[in-house]
């Protein structure tokens, strides 16, 4: 036995779901046998659904930042506010540590997600061999802080909701909260794609 | 048992098969190679991802039925709850938003605390309910769509934002989802599923 071996070498898989180890084969409708999850020894398709997700991602990260994603009416005229001049506007208002966690949420993840996954998959695709350890972190950090980039969309839908007094100030949604929404869940099926055991793979490519 | 006779696992990271380790009671084992968490121990997980997912469920019916948050301003006071927000969101012409508030909001955690009380419950009596696999297929399939925490922060930030516009009133509601998502993130944190599978398949 060489080691340290991956499960794969030995035609064995973890099911995701529960976590029991069992043989895959090469058949496609493999399932585990406890739970009856679909067991694959790596994600089908990881790098081509992963390289999708992450362009289509980038693409609407551009309105999503540009236009509107609120509109507000009142006494005073009427106001678009995109991302930026939402963070903006908290700062300036004083609540500078609320300022911080919306530009980090919502400007800061979004990008630094979508430029941690472009690193992951050109890795994995140019047999990296570099700190194996670190990308593996780097996913897991890519999986835990994408999900704090929806705050923006839950505070327009509040801030919607709530303002409708008539003739002294009206909020509607903006179509960059759209644009906004899809890069979140895009983002998100991109880190789902990904498969971070390829990233060991060229580990131990050159070992067998 | 000897180290040669421990079952086999994978990490889930990096693929590395390696025996399992006799853990401790709160003992966690990570990954030799990539450090990824491969199993925690806790003591009677499975009865208390049980109590907390209950007390989740019965705090999330408050949240719902009693508004977020209310604002007053020269006479007029508004309120809103969660799907009231959505609703509004709805017949703003953001369908779409409206669905992704939705489903990170209510569906989702919804679906998993039910899935959680379905599985756990019968579990902790020694039974296993019809279709387990199903739900818990399911249950694992929403789980990451479900965000009740960045909810809450998402209150706290309108809130701010509100607080320069008029008064604001923090419903029930508002104290309500902090508490889900405590009992929530204690729930998953307790939630072990080798332990609530070793179950099912015993009462078989």
């Amino acid at each position: 036995m060489k080691s340290p071996a991956s499960a794969a070498r030995w035609h064995l898989a973890t099911c995701h779901g529960c976590g029991l180890l069992s043989r895959a084969g090469h058949e496609h409708a493999a399932r585990c046998p406890r739970c009856g999850s679909p067991l694959h020894t790596r994600k089908p398709d990881s790098i081509a659904r992963t390289w999708a997700f992450i362009v289509a991602a980038a693409i609407l990260y551009i309105p999503a930042n540009l236009l509107p994603i609120m509109e507000t009416s009142s006494l005073f005229g009427a106001q678009d506010d995109t991302i930026m001049s939402g963070v903006v506007y908290l700062w300036i208002s004083g609540s500078w540590h609320l300022a911080l966690v919306v530009f980090i949420a919502s400007i800061l993840v979004p990008m630094a997600k979508l430029f941690a996954l472009i690193v992951l998959v050109l890795s994995v695709q140019l047999r990296a061999r570099w700190q194996p350890v670190q990308r593996t972190r780097l996913y897991r950090l890519v999986e835990l802080v994408g999900r704090w980039s929806m705050l923006d969309v839950y505070v327009v839908t509040l801030l919607v909701a709530l303002v409708q007094l008539e003739a002294l100030a009206t909020i509607r949604p903006g179509t960059g909260a759209l644009a906004f929404g899809a890069v979140v869940v895009l983002t998100m099926f991109a880190a789902m794609s990904f498969d971070p055991r390829l990233i060991w793979d060229s580990m131990e490519k050159d070992d067998a | 048992m000897s180290m040669a006779e421990r079952p086999l696992i994978a990490c889930h990271d990096c693929d590395l098969l390696q025996r399992e380790p006799l853990l401790p009671q709160g003992g966690v084992a990570r990954c030799r190679r990539c450090g990824a968490t491969l199993l925690r121990s806790h003591p009677q997980s499975t009865e208390r991802a049980l109590a907390f997912t209950l007390g989740a469920l019965f705090l999330f019916v408050l949240a719902n039925v009693f508004p977020i948050v209310g604002l007053k301003l020269s006479g007029d006071f508004v309120q809103t709850t969660l799907l009231g927000a959505a609703q509004v969101m709805y017949r703003n012409d953001m369908r779409l938003v409206a669905g992704l508030v939705l489903v990170t909001t209510f569906v989702a955690p919804l679906t998993q605390m039910l899935a959680m009380t379905y599985l756990l419950l019968p579990a902790c009596l020694g039974r296993r309910p019809p279709q387990a696999r199903r739900v818990f297929r399911g249950m694992t399939l929403i789980q990451p769509w479900s965000m009740l925490e960045v909810f809450v922060l998402g209150i706290l930030v309108a809130l701010v934002k509100l607080a320069h516009l008029a008064i604001v009133v923090p419903g029930i509601a508002l104290w309500s989802f902090g508490g889900v998502m405590l009992l929530m993130a204690a729930a998953t944190a307790a939630f072990d599923a080798r332990d609530l599978w070793t179950r099912l398949e015993a009462a078989r």
